[in-house]
């Protein structure tokens, strides 16, 4: 996909976005229990001009994180800084950070022009370069002559374009943003992402994204930090955490994965062999696992094949393992079958669907294969 | 026969059955309201309406008594002085009763406590209250005997059977029709347009000016009608703690009700009515208070 290209595109011009260090960053709400850390020690270097997003279920810290970057929240330890000044003791208001908020928190008292000008109203911008700045503000989210309407005249998704021009019009370094297309349906969130993707490139200032779906978070971020019970999980570019997942947890939310139960019998230069249902597959692997030690390997389900299937040109892959279909399932695009192992280990296998293959029937043995690269010892 | 069927008139044959039965159903409401329907009829509408009537009947067909009042000085010092306690009253209960609304709002565990004392003297009579006033304002009541020991006057001052009385009394009274509408009407704004306005700048003194203030206003408008209408028409305290000469309309009314005086007694009726009338019809048509009544109804 073009947008995936998009990523490795580079922030926009250097200086015009904020960087952000998060450190040791803790928030505890319930003061009498230690267990109940809703960000627990998250440290972060967010650069300037960079889109990174902050994904994870819910409860795992992630809104409080933002929260505490934006000012509602006070962390409980740690520090914020914003180009290298802490700003935990500044108020929100004095912070000059843009927010778009989940419900997009327009004022359904005042018009879109006055929703738009409130940040500049607020610093004393006279009113004839205000309204100048409103006008650019609503061009830039494709609403310019909505000036007038009241936010409740609007569509969902046009609501959420004027609660970003509100968050950018007074050229903030650093833009907040927490699930802000969470209620619109998935036309619209698809279109409003590549449309936020180009409105990051544009402003080249830092974004710092919010959600908890990893399709919206892989198209769009530059890096993700995932988060899981208040800590961060890994942080990586998309391909990084989709191709090498540094844990069961991240392997698991980001796309779907296989999981392996193996035990260890060698290592191979950065190649780990483990024993898997009595067959020896190679996997990568960051460490130095001990032999014998009991491991998890991953895979993901569309780096499967049939092994009678064709490579096309490549050369074939080297871990393979015989199994059983117990369920296939035609989707379209793609077909997707359960398998199972020997021993019981239920494996996920996706094929592109091509009236040129075979499709398998239940029951039927098979031997699938896959690339030691996708691989990988969690 | 054809067998073809115009298309016009066979929507209108689906849209409107010719024998259309009764429907029940949207009889429903009007039937459960009925038995008060009857009673407010009998017992409310009549006597008021018979009572009214004696303005322009009493004895004979004349508009008379109306245009009596307006060289009555006595009744129009009395309406000017009913008018005046009202908004003093009125602009009392706003300024006490906002920053009470907010606090009971924001308050998390404190609030049942916080609106237990608001709502204490709702569950106590009217009649009670200003007794209580005017052992408290009296020669040798509290408030008295605390500015003396402040040393901040010598001797005690008049306060109680003065205007000032009747304000402070009343507006005691009448707090919780302020506050609870305007709490009501805040409790109902989004926080996080308070979080909002805070993000994009706006200090807390400016965001109360630009969004919690104007987003309560359907709330300030409610109660303020509320209590202006109710100050309108009160008797007991005023009558109680009140200055012998400060005679609001409804001490006039009862006064010329003892003195058998119906036909004047009903004219004022009607035009205390007519005032209270004409301010909610006016209110209506303010911005924003129009949707008060709306949300209201909702």
């Amino acid at each position: 996909m073009t947008v995936a290209g998009m990523n490795g595109a580079g922030p926009g011009p250097i200086g015009r976005g904020a960087s952000v260090t998060l450190s040791d960053l803790e928030k505890t709400y319930d003061r009498t229990s230690a267990a109940a850390k809703a960000v627990d020690g998250v440290s972060l270097d967010i650069r300037s001009g960079e889109f990174l997003t902050l994904l994870g279920p819910s409860g795992s810290g992630k809104t409080t994180t933002l929260m505490m970057i934006a000012g509602f929240e006070t962390p409980t330890a740690g520090d914020i800084a914003i180009d290298g000044k802490s700003v935990v003791a500044m108020p929100p208001y004095r912070r000059n950070i843009g927010m778009v908020f989940q419900n997009y928190a327009l004022f359904p008292h005042l018009t879109v022009e006055e929703n738009v000008g409130f940040p500049l109203k607020q610093r004393g911008v006279p009113k004839a370069e205000r309204a100048k700045l409103v006008a650019e503000a609503l061009e830039l989210v494709h609403l310019p002559g909505y000036g007038a309407r009241y936010p409740r005249q609007l569509s969902g998704g046009q609501q959420q374009r004027v609660a970003v021009a509100r968050a950018v019009v007074f050229k903030p370094r650093l833009l907040l943003m927490d699930e802000p297309l969470g209620a619109l349906d998935k036309q619209l969130r698809e279109n409003l992402q590549l449309e936020m993707r180009r409105l990051h490139a544009d402003l080249g200032i830092t974004f710092i994204y919010v959600t908890h779906d990893q399709e919206e978070a892989l198209t769009m971020s530059d890096r993700i930090a995932v988060m899981n019970d208040g800590k961060v999980a890994q942080v990586g570019s998309p391909e990084d955490l989709y191709d090498r997942p540094d844990n069961r947890f991240v392997a698991g939310f980001i796309g779907e994965s296989n999981f392996l139960p193996a035990v260890v019998r060698g290592l191979e230069d950065d190649v780990v062999v483990a024993e898997c249902e009595g067959t020896l597959i190679r996997a990568l692997c960051p460490g130095r696992p001990a032999s014998g030690e009991r491991v998890t390997l991953t895979t993901r389900p569309e780096r499967l094949r049939f092994a009678d299937g064709t490579w096309a040109g490549t050369e074939p892959p080297q871990n393979r393992m015989s199994v059983t279909v117990t369920e296939a399932v035609f989707a379209g695009e793609r077909c997707r079958y359960m398998l199972r192992a020997g021993d019981g280990t239920s494996i996920v296998l996706k094929e592109p669907s091509s009236a040129a293959i075979r499709r398998r029937a239940v029951g039927e043995r098979a031997e699938i294969a896959w690339s030691v690269a996708d691989t990988i010892l969690v | 026969m054809s067998e073809v069927v115009q298309p016009a008139s066979l929507a209108l044959a689906v849209s409107r059955p010719k024998t259309a039965p009764f429907d029940w159903r949207r009889a429903v409401p009007l039937l459960l309201a009925a038995p008060l329907l009857v009673y407010m009829l009998v017992f409310y509408a009549l006597p008021v309406a018979a009572m009214l009537l004696r303005s322009v009947n009493d004895p004979s067909w004349t508009l008379a008594n109306y245009a009596i009042l307006f060289e009555d000085v006595v009744f129009q010092k009395t309406f000017w002085i009913t008018i005046n306690t009202s908004v003093t009253v009125t602009l009392g209960c706003l300024i006490l009763g906002y920053p009470v609304a907010m606090g009971l709002v924001r308050a998390k565990s404190m609030a049942p406590f916080i609106l237990v004392i608001i709502l204490l003297p709702f569950w106590t009579s009217v009649l009670v209250r200003s007794y209580a006033w005017m052992v408290l304002l009296g020669r040798h009541g509290l408030v008295n005997e605390a500015l003396i020991a402040l040393g901040m006057i010598e001797r005690p001052i008049r306060i109680l059977n003065t205007p000032l009385a009747t304000q402070i009394a009343m507006i005691h009274i009448l707090l919780p029709y302020m506050i609870l509408p305007i709490a009501n009407a805040l409790r109902q704004i989004d926080p996080s347009l308070i979080r909002a306005a805070s993000g994009l700048g706006a200090t807390p003194f400016m965001t109360f000016r630009q969004v919690i203030l104007p987003l309560s206003m359907s709330g300030m408008a409610a109660g303020t009608l509320l209590t202006f209408v109710l100050a309108l028409g009160f008797y007991i305290t005023p009558a109680m703690v009140g200055g012998p000469r400060d005679i609001t309309l409804s001490m006039l009314i009862a006064q010329q009700v003892d003195q058998l005086n119906w036909a004047y007694a009903a004219t004022l009726s009607a035009v205390l009515l007519a005032t209270a009338l004409a301010i909610l019809a006016m209110a209506r048509k303010l911005p924003g208070v129009g949707n008060a009544f709306k949300t209201s109804m909702r």
